[in-house]
């Protein structure tokens, strides 16, 4: 299912803002076909492993590699256009428009008719509810505006229209986090649903509970640097926790709030 | 390989009444239908094919504007500028055929340019500075009252400038702009035309093609649509260009018509405009709206400014009829999208 050599690799990367180091010597793999979760609480450093990615910022130390090369964005639309799509927390969806149109939105589809180029609104209808249909929802109308969708059915169709559009990676902030239990299991499905269609998945979260049943290589940031990068053999459920937590910290906060 | 399509069985498949209640051009079509059986049932004359062609000219060069307002809204903006655009290349049509002598096609086609001018520095300002439309536009408004005046008063020491009967290609350019289609022994404006042509031109533009989709999507969230690689820049250069456009047929089939052009023509229309916009079921918020809506709304205000007159009432009774309809409108509007939205709880 998984091929040896990393789809995208984090090598030793550092950065700082100005004087803020916001990460530094974290090295992480993500395979095709496997999802990569990246844990943290704020300001652990989640935010900036994702500009890295996506292309937004450059990394000051260490390197990024793409299929093994080492590689360098000059800006988001490079990491596109090399499959690397990023699905951030206010998904870029238009909620008055409909679900076909924001689907397609930026990349409509068009039919010659004479001298004009026309909406090709057939295909977009139908190919946004296969591709939805695909990710495991069934809508009654890809005519319904976006904003009459489920907070969960909307992290689909965003994640539906990035493995449409070719992505090979796939990056999620925090898809999970304004979600109810019932909503963040239908989004963890469709994680795993684009990992089963090859996609290799960056799953930002600072859940463990959602992290560990999708994941299958987990690294954990605390304040800028890597706690461990370890993959879901070496790694329970109660570990993940407690290492997100700070570990002893977690042990001293239970002793503290322990009634007497 | 995917996982099982789930289907929300707390949700009743989509009634049919309700994809038509959530059409924006509702509303618009109710008050049209209500407004002219009114009228007709008051006035013989109001439903006689004269009284049709009497009224469907008012509604038609409100209908041009009104349809590139409505696109404009729908792209998010405001364009307080394009009443007296309007009054600005009337007046530029007239001085230049009459003062400066050039032939009338000539004039028209400097003014176009003169109009595409003011919509580019309008859709300019409005993207760079990120200001709101509303006070970029108000702008130019009072910049454009202030040279209408004060230039037609340099130039011709008046007012009113007139004298294009006779001009070099007064007739042809008459007979595009300003002539009467005979119908069945009915003089029809021919600005009725334009404006048919140039709703349905918008209506498909917006449903049917990528710009389209990019006037909505820039309208209902700019930032979303940057993010997918909508280029919202020039989408809204694109439509304040439009609204310019339409402003300079406007003001050169009045100009054309009355053979003259006033300085102060125009001035107080931009309100009528966006109103118009507002029954045909535009959001002031933007991302929502139809061309066709704003079309049915310059058609209430046609048939009501003339069907007061036949009915033999006092015209002042015009604007208080249509401040109700607008506050109707607006009602009726919320009510729709608030049913159109109305969001499934999980």
């Amino acid at each position: 299912m998984t091929d040896d050599t990393a789809l995208l690799e984090l090598r030793d990367v550092g950065k700082r803002y100005g004087p803020v180091i916001a990460l530094a010597d974290v090295s992480t793999a993500v395979r095709a076909g496997q999802v990569t979760c990246v844990l943290g609480d704020n300001g652990a450093g989640k935010s900036t492993v994702i500009s890295l990615l996506s292309g937004v910022h450059r990394p000051d130390s260490g390197e990024i590699l793409l299929d093994g090369a080492p590689m360098r964005f000059a800006g988001p639309r490079d990491a596109l256009a090399a499959g690397i799509a990023t699905v951030y927390q206010d998904l870029a969806l238009v909620p008055l428009m409909s679900v076909w149109r924001n689907f397609f939105l930026g990349q409509e589809p068009t039919k010659r008719f004479g001298p004009i180029r026309r909406l090709d609104v057939r295909t977009a209808r139908s190919v946004a509810r296969t591709e939805l249909r695909g990710m495991g929802i069934d809508l009654r109308d890809v005519d319904q505006p976006v904003g009459t969708l489920s907070g969960g059915e909307r992290q689909a169709v965003a994640i539906a229209r990035a493995v449409y559009f070719g992505a090979r990676v796939l990056i999620l902030d925090e898809p999970t986090s304004a979600l109810g239990v019932k909503q963040a299991g239908t989004v963890l499905r469709h994680i795993a649903a684009a990992r089963d269609r090859g996609l290799a998945v960056v799953f930002v979260t600072h859940n463990p509970h959602h992290a560990h049943p999708v994941g299958d290589r987990f690294l954990v940031l605390k304040r800028g640097r890597s706690l461990g990068d370890h993959t879901k053999g070496e790694l329970s459920r109660e570990d993940l926790t407690r290492l997100m937590a700070g570990g002893d910290e977690l042990d001293e906060l239970a002793t503290e709030l322990d009634r007497p | 390989m995917s996982a099982p399509a789930v289907r929300d069985e707390r949700v009743a498949a989509d009634h049919p009444v309700r994809r038509f209640l959530v059409r924006p051009e509702l509303g618009a079509l109710i008050g049209a239908v209500v407004v002219f059986v009114f009228f007709a049932v008051l006035s013989s004359t109001f439903r006689s094919a004269a009284g049709v062609a009497n009224w469907l000219d008012p509604a038609s060069t409100l209908g041009i504007m009104a349809v590139a307002v409505a696109l404009l809204m729908i792209g998010g903006e405001f364009d307080l500028s394009a009443g007296v655009l309007t009054g600005t290349t009337g007046l530029a049509v007239t001085i230049l055929a009459t003062h400066f002598g050039l032939n009338v096609w000539l004039a028209v086609l400097l003014s176009l340019v003169l109009a595409l001018a003011v919509g580019l520095a309008n859709g300019y300002v409005v993207t760079r500075t990120k200001l709101p439309s509303f006070i970029v536009t108000l702008g130019m408004f009072l910049v454009l009252q202030g040279l209408n005046l004060g230039v037609t008063k340099l130039l011709t020491g008046n007012v009113l400038v007139g004298g294009l009967v006779g001009r070099s290609g007064f007739g042809s350019a008459h007979l595009v702009f300003a002539s009467s289609v005979v119908l069945g022994g009915t003089y029809f404006k021919v600005s009725i035309v334009w404006w048919l042509v140039l709703t349905v031109l918008a209506t498909l533009v917006l449903l049917r093609t990528r710009f389209g989709n990019w006037v909505f999507a820039v309208g209902g969230d700019a930032k979303a649509a940057r993010n997918v690689g909508v280029p919202a820049t020039r989408t809204t250069m694109v439509l304040f260009a439009t609204t310019a456009t339409a402003a300079w047929l406007v003001g050169t089939m009045t100009a054309l018509r009355n053979t003259s052009a006033q300085a102060d023509a125009g001035v107080g229309d931009e309100l009528t405009f966006i109103v118009a916009a507002v029954i045909g079921g535009c959001l002031l918020t933007g991302g929502f709206g139809s061309a066709v809506g704003a079309s049915l709304g310059a058609l209430i205000f046609g048939m009501t400014s003339v069907g007061i007159v036949y009915a033999g009432w006092d015209a002042d009774w015009y604007k208080l009829f249509l401040g109700a309809m607008l506050l109707l409108a607006v009602f009726a509007n919320q009510f729709v999208r608030r049913y159109a939205e109305r969001r499934r709880r999980s």
